[in-house]
């Protein structure tokens, strides 16, 4: 378990963490979100001890990092980029790191073989690629078997078998009772691994929710629907607290009844649908909304999205 | 609290996915075998030394230096060139050439390669990163300055002493019938020749010192050079009387005290030279070890 309390990181005037406290259940995914400079790397050098805290603290199991006789078995952690030395093979470093804690080399194979770098572990790490780089990153953060699993945007560089490699494997790292920890810039990424989320802008805390209670508030988008009998459907639909919009002839744009009572009141009444989508999108819209006000660099309106995404 | 319960009650499940237990019968067993300890550092720093092409390579040219230019030396040697062969540098101001003066002539070119070696050990970690997965490892963060120190040291003392022991025996028969000539039995020579391996795994300390102080290999180089080299050059600039009374202090001229044959009026006897030098080297460690802790990574 991580516990943040009122963590605060000033360089020089400028405050990169303020007074940020946040909890990193066991059992859980946690999702710990925020535009580019929110602050959120330098967090989590807090956390394991390679940056000091300006004021306030952070423990992680109860104790302040560096307190403990075996540090990378309590928190195994990927942090941003590579945190290697390129001419080193990757196996040379794990062991290098293995060495430290009494590791045995069986464990520095079977971590190696787990991040599927086997067949490049005697390679120098300088000539990997971002997306192998990422894994060994991963396979450092394994190595000493940790109760607490911190990446510091780990699906960065990967292809698309390894994001869905990586999204298994947190879950099923959460579910043995680890507490996993992970930053992203990307709202819709996340949801899709995490449980709780920890939103932070400027280096403040935003929201700290759950995945759950995010998407619902969220999903006030409504429901797409498009019919030959828009107008018709649109009487069927009507009623308290529903209201329906549409942009076109065909399309109705509903919201206050899901998808399911939509398409059940259509079939009833002999109504055409050829779409009818759950407006789930917005999720990225609600974090870009709650963050709106503190992302760092503004880049120009037209760019907005493209740089979100 | 709940939350830790939990954690405590399903990790033994954990091993059966991503265990580390060697032993899989006794699975309950498992937070204990986990330990950072100064051995375990060490074995570490030794195994990142002896993993890395670039330090074996810089290694292998500070001991290829010392042999050869020590050698070289005695060959070309002629006593009617007087003392001004070999390269300018600490050793070869010291008046007379001896047998061992002319086997540590490549200590000058030495040195720098093993600083280097030593600045790349520890700097090198700052600027590839790698300092950000040792610190983790090693929260603590002491014991790796004092294991990088305790690992390059005592290799670098060991292959250098070899290496001026080579260059000498490889120099004998190219002094042979010169008056200089010594041979292994002669006094002081042995106590010279270590002298050299000595100074140089301090210098190798030295610049694991000065990386972990600066952070920064270019900068660490560069201030190895100017304290070994460039340093008694400027400090020629200071009035007479001062500059008679401080350069024998200064941490080169302390240093090639230690590997001279004959004491010179101008500089301090072996262990005094040692004393000083040493002193240097452990004012520089402790600068690195409070920039160490005190500072983010």
């Amino acid at each position: 378990m991580i516990e943040a309390r009122e963590l605060t990181k000033r360089y020089g005037d400028k405050t990169v963490v303020d007074n940020l406290s946040f909890t990193v259940k066991a059992g859980e995914v946690t999702g710990f979100l925020g535009p580019n400079g929110a602050g959120k790397s330098t967090t989590m050098r807090m956390v394991v001890g390679l940056d000091s805290p300006t004021k306030g603290s952070v423990t992680v199991g109860g104790r302040s990092y560096a307190k403990h006789a075996a540090p990378l078995h309590e928190i195994g952690t990927l942090l941003e980029a590579k945190s290697v030395h390129p001419g080193r093979s990757a196996f040379n470093h794990l062991m290098a790191l293995a060495y430290t804690h009494g590791i045995s080399r069986r464990r520095v194979d079977e971590v190696i073989e787990l991040a599927g770098l086997t067949s490049v572990a005697g390679k120098r790490v300088g000539a990997f690629s971002l997306g192998m780089g990422q894994r060994l990153g991963i396979a450092s953060a394994l190595l000493a078997d940790p109760a607490i699993v911190m990446l510091d945007e780990p699906v960065n560089g990967l292809d698309p078998e390894g994001v869905l490699w990586v999204r298994n494997l947190l879950r099923g790292l959460a579910d043995e009772g680890r507490a996993v920890m992970l930053s992203s810039h990307l709202m819709s990424e996340t949801a899709l691994i995490a449980d709780h989320l920890v939103i932070i802008g400027r280096g403040r805390l935003l929201a700290d929710t759950t995945v759950d209670d995010f998407t619902r508030e969220a999903s006030g988008g409504g429901v797409r629907v498009a019919t030959t009998e828009a107008r018709k459907l649109r009487s069927l639909l009507a009623g308290p607290d529903i209201t329906i919009s549409s942009s076109s002839a065909e399309e109705l744009l509903v919201t206050g009844r899901d998808a399911r009572e939509i398409g059940a009141i259509a079939a009833q009444h002999g109504v055409a649908l050829y779409e009818l989508t759950p407006q789930a999108v917005s999720l990225e819209a609600a974090f870009m909304d709650l963050t709106r006000d503190v992302v760092e660099y503004q880049s120009a309106p037209a760019d907005t999205e493209r740089k979100a995404a | 609290m709940p939350a830790t319960a939990l954690r405590r009650n399903r990790r033994p499940g954990k091993h059966q996915n991503l265990s580390a237990a060697p032993d899989p019968k006794t699975p309950t067993t498992p937070t204990t075998k986990y330990k950072v300890t100064g051995i375990r550092v060490l074995r570490s720093e030794w195994s990142k030394f002896w993993t890395l092409r670039s330090t074996l390579i810089t290694l292998g040219v500070a001991v290829f230096l010392l042999v050869l230019f020590g050698a070289i030396a005695s060959y070309t040697y002629s006593p009617d060139a007087v003392a001004t062969s070999g390269p300018p540098g600490p050793g070869s101001s010291s008046g007379d050439s001896n047998a061992v003066s002319l086997a540590v002539t490549g200590v000058s070119f030495a040195q720098l390669a093993i600083g280097v070696l030593g600045v790349l050990l520890a700097a090198g970690e700052y600027s590839t990163g790698m300092i950000r997965s040792t610190l983790a490892a090693v929260p603590r963060r002491l014991p790796v300055l004092w294991s990088k120190a305790a690992v390059i040291g005592p290799i670098a003392l060991v292959l250098t002493t070899l290496g001026a022991l080579a260059a000498f025996q490889l120099g004998t028969p190219g002094l042979d019938g010169e008056k200089i000539a010594l041979s292994l039995g002669d006094d002081g020579v042995l106590r010279s020749l270590a002298g050299a391996g000595l100074y140089l795994g301090l210098v190798a300390v030295f610049g694991v010192a000065l990386g972990v102080l600066l952070r920064n290999s270019a900068g660490a180089i560069a201030a190895l050079v100017g304290v070994l080299l460039i340093l008694p050059g400027l400090a020629s600039l200071l009035p007479d009387s001062w500059y008679d009374t401080l350069s024998p202090y200064f941490p080169s001229n302390a240093g090639s005290a230690v590997y001279a044959l004959h004491q010179s009026s101008d500089a301090l006897s072996p262990g005094a030279g040692l004393a000083v030098f040493a002193g240097w080297v452990a004012l520089t460690l402790a600068g690195a070890a409070y920039r160490l802790v005190k500072t983010d990574v």
